[in-house]
């Protein structure tokens, strides 16, 4: 999993069988200082409570779908939880 | 798998229901000369802490299957605390 930082939120009417309710959040990946790397992604809210300017982490690939219910939603990230604090 | 490095760890009081109660642990990753290469969020299974060198799976059937789960959005898990390792010179 990795740190990001959510910058903002994506509104889709029309979406594929599965993802009826799923919240897409923007989200910019961060390295372990929480410096931006590389480009942001789209992350369906598998906490449900995360908003832009919160930290969070997020699972990739098959696991981010395992994230949402019901199983297999057809997403590639997903932010499952929200971050209090990094001790580094 | 990979080696990695335990350099800290990551609080989250609201997270999916999977994490409640597990312990996650930043790990930079490192590569064959030791050096970080990234880093991931791991679930600890061992253990283990900051300066720990340690052995993180990283592939979500076998973590799942580890935590006797059939579903969790669970891929990287520290899985050994590395003792040693060997390069054959060359």
């Amino acid at each position: 999993m990795q740190l990001g930082r959510v910058t903002g939120t994506v509104v889709a009417t029309i979406k594929a069988e599965g993802l009826e309710g799923v919240r897409f959040l923007i989200v910019q990946p961060l390295d372990k200082h929480q410096e931006p790397v590389g480009e942001p992604i789209v992350a369906a809210d598998a906490v449900h409570m995360a908003g832009p300017g919160e930290l969070v982490y997020v699972v990739a690939s098959r696991e981010a779908a395992e994230a949402l219910e019901p199983r297999f939603v057809p997403v590639d990230h997903a932010i499952v939880g929200i971050v209090d604090e990094v001790h580094l | 798998m990979k080696v990695g490095l335990v350099a800290g760890s990551v609080v989250s009081t609201i997270s999916h229901p999977f994490f409640d109660g597990e312990r996650l642990l930043l790990c930079d990753l490192l590569d064959i000369e030791g050096a970080a290469a990234g880093y991931t969020i791991a679930v600890d299974r061992v253990d283990a802490g900051v300066g720990d060198t340690v052995l993180i799976l990283d592939e979500g059937s076998s973590a799942r299957q580890l935590f006797g789960v059939e579903t969790g959005p669970v891929r990287a898990v520290i899985i050994g605390i590395v003792d040693e390792v060997d390069l054959a010179a060359g």
